[in-house]
């Protein structure tokens, strides 16, 4: 366990630092200054600007200074928002986005998992198929439908919910539900296919040969081995829900870090994508690592080490 | 008769001539008790048939495909065409001018689906969007198909030290968030690709499908053959250690040959399904940056730069939504649903 977690670490810290010098490059290779816009400064001023941020240094130079500054826990500084750190940027956008992520995660994992265990209690029976043609369905339609759909139905017709912004309870309730809606139906199907395989166990047949009630069997016995494979699915359903809060936070103006990364996007500003783009992959990183040492512990039987 | 009726006591050991005559074609038909052979194909259509979802999905691939592809070449709008004044039209909405023509007895096409804010036939931007997303799906699933392929069956092929090297970068890969490496790429790639392809005229028929397409497909091959590489590496494992393999490296065949002739045949059920259900998973990445003004650039359409541009008149045209949004979904559900069709056809031990 322990030489796992170290050598996990490391491929960890390996990756994160594979994707800032990625990203470094990338950028580095876009055509056009920082500096480059409509009124474009006088050359004394240009030379100036460059000096002042390092940029007349050759790249490697460049390098070494971003990944020094990295370690620091330096993002450096935006173009578009008049000099503004973009570590501060971040702090200030991404519990939004965070506060929103959770909920939405909370709602895929409450309606999901018993949605499954439902599905798979009724098999073959219609609400078995009523359930699992809405999870179908649910899989394959893209976020921005579901967002403009809900929008449409409660927010333009019926007028029920607030379609922008996230300043009380229920301005939450539509953007959440679209990020919900994806991990959400993927989990109702993985939990229904986990419970049927569990169901069909020695043991569970052991245990209603021994007369336990079907609730004690259900909760008890058969629910714990089946969350099994659910788990390794939250790995990804972080990754959803990050990259869903893109096109979520545009649709339904909120002011998270998604929509953020966007508008640097469209405004090529390029400290701040670089930034936004290390910090985002980051935290996937850790999440994915921290739920794969989840997995190990939920499951003793998984042997993480193949040696 | 008394001396034919002895003969013909079947406890008899009396043998005669007529015995040792060779067998004619009825009386070997008679032996043979086995069915006719069936290919693997043969086998698995004959499952696919009886799946009544994954045929009708099969169906539906079929009419999107020519809704995609012959429908445009018929239909008299093109979808860069922008009629004047006959911005903002309603569904099958005529315009002054039109219903002018209309009235002189000329015979106006009907705009379908309607018009954009430039005078853009919507229904033409629908199938071209079609177009470009399924493009994106099997041409990005086609290219992830050979690398991940190849990859996976040379590292499991191989092993040892290089298998243990490939596999690293492969995990290694697998840890980057892939969303958010594309949509880098994709900003990255613009501008130099949209300078090679001014640059380069013998290309200029590349240029039209767009240099938001290209980064698309690169994009995706840099990143989405690692989950191919695994599966076939898997099952190359597999293979590698069975009877036949040995047989043929006795018969000094090369290791290429053995790639190519033996492993690779032998997966090639989960290498169709894994592709099959890659087309899906393409273009709903498609739409995705499409949507966020990433992908395709204008004035080729796609169904999630249409939504995109839907959401912007969402108070008053909000209808424009509508066909985009069912379009792009019937596209993937029908993928989706193929490919697990697909999979319990090819792999009957995988079912249940």
């Amino acid at each position: 366990m322990t030489r796992y977690i170290i050598k996990r670490t490391i491929i960890v810290f390996l990756t994160i630092i594979l994707i800032s010098t990625i990203t470094f490059f990338l950028m580095n290779t876009v055509p056009g200054g920082p500096f480059l816009s409509e009124k474009s400064p006088s050359k004394a001023v240009l030379a100036m600007l460059e000096e002042k941020y390092g940029l007349d240094k050759p790249l490697l130079v460049q390098y070494k200074n971003y990944m020094v500054a990295l370690a620091h826990g330096d993002l450096g500084v935006s173009l578009k928002k008049k000099g503004q750190p973009i570590v501060a940027i971040i702090v200030d956008k991404f519990p939004v986005s965070a506060r929103l992520g959770s909920v939405a995660v909370a709602i895929a994992v409450i309606f999901g998992i018993p949605i499954g265990c439902i599905a798979a209690l009724n098999r073959g029976k219609w609400l078995d198929n009523l359930l699992m043609f809405i999870a179908t369905v649910g899989i394959a339609v893209p976020g921005f439908v579901v967002a403009t759909s809900l929008m449409i139905i409660f927010g333009v017709k019926l007028g029920l919910l607030p379609t922008f912004g996230l300043n009380s309870p229920l301005h939450y309730i539509l953007p959440a539900f679209t990020l919900a809606f994806y991990p959400m139906s993927y989990m109702a199907r993985l939990m229904r296919s986990s419970m049927l395989e569990v169901l069909s166990l020695d043991y569970i047949r052991t245990a209603k040969a021994k007369g336990v009630s079907q609730f004690k069997m259900i909760f008890k016995h058969a629910l714990r081995n089946s969350l099994i494979p659910v788990i390794t699915y939250l790995g990804p359903l972080m990754a959803y829900v990050l990259t869903g809060s893109f096109v979520v936070e545009k649709i339904f103006t909120i002011p998270g870090l998604g929509g953020e990364f966007i508008n640097s996007i469209t405004n090529r500003d390029y400290p701040m994508i670089m930034g936004t783009t290390i910090f985002l992959a980051t935290i996937l990183i850790f999440m994915n690592f921290f739920v794969d040492l989840l997995y190990k512990v939920v499951d003793p039987r998984v042997t993480l080490d193949k040696e | 008769m008394e001396e034919k009726f002895i003969t013909k006591n079947p406890l008899s050991l009396q043998l005669k001539a007529e015995d040792f005559l060779p067998a004619n074609e009825s009386e070997k038909q008679e032996m043979i008790i086995m069915r006719e052979s069936v290919t693997y194909w043969k086998d698995a259509f004959g499952r696919f048939r009886k799946n009544k979802l994954a045929m009708a999905s099969l169906i539906v691939i079929i009419a999107v495909f020519i809704f995609a592809f012959a429908l445009p070449s018929i239909y008299p709008y093109s979808y860069e065409q922008q009629v004047r004044g006959s911005e903002n039209l309603a569904p099958m909405e005529y315009s002054q001018t039109e219903l002018a023509l209309k009235a002189d007895g000329v015979q106006v096409f009907p705009h379908i689906l309607g018009t954009d804010n430039l005078g853009r036939d919507l229904m033409i931007r629908v199938m071209m969007g079609s177009r470009i997303s399924l493009l994106v799906g099997v041409i990005a699933s086609a290219i992830i198909l050979v690398i991940g392929s190849l990859y996976g069956a040379i590292s499991g092929y191989f092993g040892g030290n290089l298998d243990m090297a490939m596999m690293r970068l492969v995990d290694v890969i697998y840890t980057v968030p892939d969303i958010l490496v594309i949509i880098l790429l994709s900003v990255v790639l613009k501008a130099p690709l949209n300078a090679f392809f001014e640059h380069e005229s013998f290309l200029s028929g590349m240029s039209s499908i767009g240099p938001g397409l290209i980064s698309i497909f690169i994009t995706f091959s840099l990143l989405y053959w690692v989950g191919m590489a695994r599966i076939v590496r898997g099952q190359v494992l597999i293979i590698k250690e069975q009877e036949y393999i040995t047989a043929a490296i006795a018969l000094g065949a090369k290791h290429a040959r053995i790639i190519r002739k033996h492993l690779l045949p032998n997966c090639i059920g989960t290498i169709v399904v894994t592709t099959t259900l890659l087309i899906p998973s393409a273009i709903f990445t498609e739409s995705f940056l499409s949507f966020l003004g990433l992908g395709v650039a204008a004035p080729m359409p796609s169904l999630g730069s249409l939504a995109a541009q839907a959401i912007g008149g969402i108070n008053s045209y909000a209808y424009r939504l509508i066909a985009p949004s069912v379009a792009i979904s019937i596209i993937i559900l029908s993928f989706n649903l193929f490919g697990d069709g697909l999979r319990d056809a090819l792999d009957p031990k995988l079912k249940r």
